[in-house]
């Protein structure tokens, strides 16, 4: 199966974030022929999301951290591209994987526009390649609330894109609310850029900080940060508010308010402690969701994280289960930049040293020290914030649980109480949420999450593998099917 | 909307006819947002408004009709001089990557 913008290549890096960055300059450091491709339209993924490289403004690496490693990351991209090393397609989604068919022969990667809408976008092609590393990163993890359909709800992570990326305010008014230390950076972002930031609402009581201060302190560098952000809520008088949640949002039309509960020590809203606060613009995060959907097209094994997220299995050089395929950053457990950074070079190197390069051992270990210990800040991390046990308790019948196909909790309840759909997949296939355009990428979770609670269990990597599963990674035109050339 | 870096906006792109400022690098749903414009499609089922959500791409709620295209996502789309774009995201059904699994 062969399409006519076929090539073989050594290696392909799949986004071009804080980890495929750091895997595709060093697998080329190597000697490898590598292909980078991601769906921005510039190197730097979600985290270092910056202005247009084409417009240069003074200020690029405002409301950055560890800007300098992205700037050296980019100057190595610049000289391997140069030296014809790294062919770097930006604008470029990934939609199907097909495996080799023999131990020797390449995996067969599909490739489309990330936006059509342009003359000048990129074709649909074909990749062949001997050896995939996979950094798709993730996005904000979402619960629903009463509400959160109102135009001016944003997932946190798109009211930092529009600031970092387009220098735009999503709102004047705003709460920042779920669970998590990217609160922080999305709250003071909005104050400096001239918002009034009501309130950081933080479900989490944060006393787990305590209990797990061991692994937080492995981190000295997360120490810093924290003090910066604390200085810069007071400099802005934003409220931080812990066991805190927005449990209803009101609007005609728009979002026009939103409700603050306390939440009581199992994570339950406590009735009577309801406020009102008028805003515009209510950005949500529950921590994050890693995107999963290539990882499971190449069929790799996979696993519940310290967050309940869904994540790879991989070995101590990012191997996953499945052949040839490395996979680094957010889709092998949530734990930020840096540790992305870290294994993204590791599997540069795994890929390199089982390529037949020489690697340094020295290196190796080096980096599996940073990952180790970035690894042990973020499980503390996931542990002091973790989503309310009782969130379901904020929903009433009506809310929408899929956005897309418009499915309502009621809907829900229904078909896992009254048809026995007691997992996800079921409810997915009675109910029909996750079915739509975002394909449960927004609503996985809370699906999973809601099909478990009858019976009160964990969720199992099966119910989240089910509701992320994808046969096509993204949606693609026919045009884009017609265009393949099958053999 | 206020914007955070308050510049010339040299660019000019439509919204079902009218005229919106740009500037150079921005995304349509950036533009539009700054223009006041918080939601340009109603869902199929219960005719909701919907606007940007995730802002990266994910959650397909920003879909618009862009230069002629259906379908396509504000947050992502570049809000290049001359640009147009129509509230509703067009015909339904011809991206459809639904699957059951």
């Amino acid at each position: 199966m062969v399409g006519p913008m076929s090539e073989t290549t050594d290696l392909l890096v799949v986004g071009a974030g804080p980890a495929g960055l750091a895997a595709a300059v060093t697998a080329a450091d190597h000697g490898l022929r590598v292909m980078l491709v991601d769906a921005g339209p510039q190197p730097g993924g979600q985290y270092w999301r910056h202005p247009d490289e084409r417009y240069p403004v003074a200020d690029e690496s405002a409301g950055h951290h560890g800007w300098k490693v992205l700037t050296k990351l980019r100057d190595r991209l610049r000289v391997h591209r140069g030296a014809g090393h790294i062919d770097y397609r930006p604008g470029t989604q990934v939609w199907f994987i097909e495996a080799p068919k023999t131990e020797s022969s390449p995996w067969y990667v599909y490739t489309t526009a990330s936006v059509e809408a342009q003359p000048d976008h990129v074709p649909t092609g074909s990749v062949r390649a001997m050896r995939i590393v996979l950094c798709p990163g993730g996005y904000d993890r979402q619960l629903p609330v009463p509400g959160w359909d109102l135009p001016g709800v944003m997932a946190a992570g798109g009211v930092q894109a529009l600031l970092k990326g387009s220098r735009t305010l999503a709102g004047r008014r705003a709460v920042v609310a779920g669970t998590g230390p990217f609160l922080l950076p999305v709250a003071v972002g909005l104050a400096e850029a001239g918002a009034e930031v009501v309130a950081i609402c933080e479900a989490g009581n944060l006393t787990g900080w305590a209990k797990n201060v061991t692994g937080a302190v492995q981190v000295p560098s997360k120490g810093v940060e924290g003090a910066e952000y604390a200085k810069a809520l007071v400099k802005h008088r934003i409220p931080y508010k812990t066991s805190t949640a927005v449990t209803r949002i009101d609007g005609d039309g728009q979002v026009q308010s939103a409700v603050l509960t306390a939440l009581d020590r199992r994570g339950r809203p406590r009735s009577g402690s309801e406020r009102a606060v008028e805003v515009d613009l209510v950005a949500f995060g529950w921590g994050f969701t890693p995107s999963m959907e290539l990882v499971q097209a190449v069929g790799a094994e996979t696993r519940i994280g310290s967050d309940e997220s869904l994540i790879a299995v991989v070995d101590d050089m990012q191997r996953s289960t499945a052949s040839r395929v490395y996979i680094a950053g957010e889709a092998t457990g949530v734990g930020g930049a840096m540790m992305a950074v870290a294994e993204g070079e590791l599997a540069g190197l795994g890929a390199a040293g089982d390529n037949g390069s020489s690697i340094d051992g020295a290196r190796v270990r080096k980096l599996r020290g940073i990952i180790r210990r970035s690894a042990a800040f973020a499980q503390a991390m996931h542990h002091a914030h973790p989503v309310p046990a009782r969130w379901t308790d904020w929903l009433t019948e009506d809310t929408l649980v899929c956005r897309c196909e418009e499915v309502t909790y009621a809907q829900v309840c229904h078909a896992r109480d009254d048809l026995s759909a007691d997992e996800a997949r079921s409810v997915k296939i009675l109910a029909r949420p996750g079915m739509g355009w975002c394909q449960g990428r927004v609503c996985g979770f809370a699906c999973a999450k809601i099909a478990a609670a009858n019976e009160d269990r964990d969720l199992s990597p099966d119910d989240l593998a089910r509701m992320s599963k994808r046969s096509l990674a993204t949606p693609v035109s026919l045009e884009d099917l017609a265009d393949l050339t099958l053999e | 909307m206020p914007t955070a870096e308050p510049e010339p906006a040299p660019n000019t792109i439509t919204f079902d006819g009218e005229p919106i400022p740009a500037r150079p690098g921005q995304t349509v749903g950036a533009a539009l947002t700054e223009a006041g414009i918080r939601s340009w499609r109603e869902t199929r089922k219960n005719g909701r408004p919907r606007g940007l959500f995730c802002g990266i791409g994910v959650c397909y709620d920003c879909l618009l009709t862009i230069n002629g295209q259906s379908n396509q996502r504000a947050c992502l789309a570049p809000a290049e001089d001359g640009t147009s774009c129509e509230s509703g995201s067009g015909e339904e059904g011809l991206r459809d990557g639904g699957t059951d699994e």
